[in-house]
């Protein structure tokens, strides 16, 4: 089980924070991640309607789209950061 | 490597910027500079009641961190702080505090410099603006000009 988490208007759309997947062995990238997540249902579809968008950490650290997630255990995914 | 340990503090409490300065430079007599920048709630031309900032725990004091080191293998400096606040917070109030010392200004200033440029692109942390008119709050749009203050840090030294 891998541990998912949300923020901002990703974890709005989404209707919840965090959550636990079993994630299939075919995804294989933080893209396809991204469009399995779209597939399951209208909420996910909201949040990763524009998948080029979102930022996701993997662990804790900013990862690209193309990055493996094997051996991930928290991966984070949320839109572009305003702090500061 | 550097051997200044920077301190990071991500809290919904206010900062006090005098106490910060001077928990740095306290019987400290090689620090020449101390550059400070505080961000702040605008309420944008009387709009915003309030601002509700989201973080990851956890990863946001990580990624400052790691941003912090960065800072301190590029310039050399005798302290570094950063304060970054979360939750509610009303125009006028302090949400982030950068103090970096050095011997000489040039590298505080840069460096103070730097890691805003860096912790705004990079650190986990969202807005949300809450109207004072009361109709539905948003989420603020990450800026393109915030991204663009990066290039320069990677053709100048």
């Amino acid at each position: 089980m891998t541990k998912l988490v949300y923020f901002a208007w990703v974890r709005e759309r989404i209707g919840k924070g965090e959550e636990y997947l079993d994630l299939e062995p075919s995804i294989v990238t933080v893209g396809d991640l991204l469009s399995h997540l779209k597939t399951r249902g209208e909420e996910y579809e909201a949040a990763f309607e524009y998948p080029e968008v979102i930022r996701v950490a993997i662990n804790q650290e900013h990862v690209d789209h193309d990055t493996p997630i094997k051996g991930a255990d928290e991966i984070a995914l949320f839109p572009p950061m305003t702090g500061g | 490597m550097s051997t200044v340990k920077p301190l990071i503090l991500i809290q919904t409490g206010d900062f006090d910027t005098a106490a910060e300065i001077s928990r740095m430079t306290r019987g400290r007599r090689d620090i020449g500079a101390v550059v400070t920048f505080s961000g702040l709630c605008r309420d944008e031309g009387g709009m915003i009641s309030a601002l509700e900032i989201e973080h990851y725990p956890g990863m946001a004091e990580a990624e400052i961190r790691r941003i912090a080191e960065d800072v301190l293998a590029r310039w050399t400096l005798t302290g570094l702080t950063v304060v970054h606040r979360f939750g509610f917070i009303k125009p006028g109030e302090n949400i982030v505090l950068v103090v970096a010392a050095s011997a000489h200004r040039h590298a505080a200033f840069e460096a103070a410099c730097f890691l805003m440029d860096y912790l705004k692109n990079a650190a986990p942390f969202w807005k949300k603006q809450h109207l004072v008119s009361g109709e539905a709050s948003d989420w603020v749009e990450a800026k393109a000009k915030d991204k663009e203050a990066l290039q320069r840090w990677t053709t100048v030294k």
